[in-house]
């Protein structure tokens, strides 16, 4: 085949799937942002989508907290840094770590479960008879979705940073013989707000991008059972890859302004 | 045409293609006020595409649907939403919400969309269960719980509780047993006629179409090809229809298999 016709299929491929997307998200954020809602349907989404990813946002920053701790220390002591641990630590949880490993743990999590829940009712017909019973799909099922994970996701964020600061806390007086008083005490005065607040922008940003990959492969799926798993693999990896493409894009926006 | 009123429902010279395959090829149908109309045909021929054409799920290509005269075919949003409220459907499958109990999917239309209070609602819907020979112990388990021929059940009481002008049934016996599926031809038949409602099925189950049909039609590669009373079915004198009641194998109706 000629090679140039590939690249030409692929590249349009890509432009057309971009701009489904895009429409996918103004449309589902339209449906967000204005009434009617479905307040039912949104508290049970923050349930689902922050409250219950708790466990396992926490879990991964405390280990990512005390395992970033153990390398900075052991890295900064071949320039006799090691001091200054907590406020990379620190620096690093809150403007990098703590909202794309949440973000990722999401992705894992969430929009895989939204991908497969929308998928199957597609499936089984539900969206259509959501149709038919005079309810638009994007306000009852897409618009509580983006906005539990858009609004709960800078929580699990905060939670993140707090715990894997108490993880890095934890290796360094447990086993680097750090006092526990100053290490608080050098990782608050070090600390600015627009660390947190620029981490926990992007975390609102992760977290729509998350539930708007499952929203969005799950409203689409065709093909049965499997057509249902294809939806949740490209959610989770699409929603991956967005996570860091956005906060590359996002990291450089905010250290060039500021 | 003056002194006449429109049809209920009408399908003008309707076209679709999936990925360059004609599926409806011009298709003309008409259905008046308050008649019960079953569309039989083949599985692939298109039956499924035509309700849903009807109902605003899919865009014709070509051609339109006419409401009481009026084109809907373009109506989206908003005011297709609303004209939704005449219908009801009776999905192949009942599509009952998963996450939801028996009387909230019953009562969905009337909490989500006319936001009825939850009282009222329910109240609603424990009746159209009750219509449909299902007590109040079964509104408060997840569909998931019931049998198929109850799931069919509650997806008609679903369909009829709002008191539409037209409802669609989609295979409305396809997976039951013989007598389950005579009890909801019973059900549907009552129902209809209860609500004085304009029915349109599809079905390749002819103990069902003869049941609930006023008229039939038959549909064969994306045009009617024969219509007439359900009466008169079996001296159609069409080889297609012939071919189709008897069920048999050799014909102008060539097996997809």
């Amino acid at each position: 085949m000629n090679p140039v016709r590939a690249v030409g299929r692929s590249v349009l491929g890509l432009l057309r799937t971009a701009g489904r997307v895009a429409l996918f998200g103004g449309k589902g954020l339209a449906a967000a942002l204005t009434p009617p809602m479905f307040l039912g349907q949104f508290g049970r989404q923050v349930l689902a989508i922050g409250y219950f990813s708790l466990p396992v946002v926490g879990l991964t920053a405390v280990f990512t907290g005390a395992a970033l701790a153990l390398n900075i220390y052991t890295g900064g002591g071949r320039f006799n840094a090691e001091q200054i641990m907590p406020q990379i630590v620190a620096l690093g949880i809150t403007r990098e770590l703590g909202p794309v490993l949440a973000a990722l743990m999401l992705a894992g999590r969430v929009s895989a479960a939204i991908a497969a829940e929308i998928g199957a009712m597609r499936a089984t017909e539900q969206i259509d008879a959501l149709e038919t019973l005079s309810t638009d799909p994007f306000r009852y099922l897409i618009a509580p979705r983006l906005l539990a994970a858009i609004l709960t996701l800078p929580l699990l964020t905060a939670v993140a940073d707090t715990i894997g600061i108490a993880g890095g806390w934890l290796v360094a007086t447990a086993s680097l013989n750090f006092n526990p008083a100053l290490y608080v005490q050098n990782t608050w005065s070090f600390l600015q707000s627009w660390d947190v607040v620029s981490g926990l922008i992007k975390a609102a940003v992760f977290g729509f991008l998350v539930a708007l990959m499952g929203c969005f492969h799950g409203y689409y799926a065709s093909g049965g059972a499997r057509g249902v798993g294809r939806a949740t693999t490209h959610a989770v990896v699409s929603a991956a890859i967005l996570v860091f493409a956005s906060d590359y894009l996002m990291t450089s926006v905010f250290s060039r302004g500021l | 045409m003056t002194d006449e009123a429109p049809p209920k429902l009408e399908w003008r010279g309707v076209k679709k293609r999936f990925q360059g395959r004609v599926v409806l090829d011009g298709l003309d149908l008409a259905v008046p006020r308050g008649r019960s109309l079953v569309i039989i045909g083949g599985s692939g021929q298109g039956k499924s595409v035509t309700i849903k054409i009807a109902i605003g799920l899919l865009r014709p290509d070509a051609g339109e649907v006419r409401v009481d005269g009026r084109d809907v075919t373009r109506l989206r949003g908003a005011e297709r939403r609303d004209l939704s409220r005449e219908f009801g459907m009776l999905f192949q499958s009942a599509a009952l919400f998963d996450s939801l109990t028996v009387w909230e999917n019953v009562a969905f239309r009337l909490l989500n969309a006319d936001r009825v209070p939850r009282a009222e609602a329910r109240a609603r819907a424990l009746e159209a269960l009750s219509r449909v020979g299902l007590g109040p112990n079964v509104a408060q388990q997840s569909p998931g719980e019931l049998s198929g021929g109850m799931q069919k059940r509650v997806g008609l009481a679903r369909a009829v509780v709002s008191q539409p002008e037209i409802i669609f049934f989609d295979e409305p016996t396809t997976g039951l047993d013989p007598i389950t599926a005579d009890v909801i031809n019973d059900l549907i038949v009552e129902q209809v006629r209860r609500l004085g409602c304009t029915a349109v099925s599809i079905t390749h189950d002819m103990a069902s179409a003869r049941k609930i049909a006023d008229e039939i039609a038959m549909l064969h590669e994306g045009r009617i090809v024969w219509r007439g009373a359900a009466a008169d079915i079996d001296r159609s004198g069409n080889p297609y229809v012939e071919q189709f009641i008897n069920g048999r194998a050799d014909g102008p109706i060539k097996g997809a298999v």
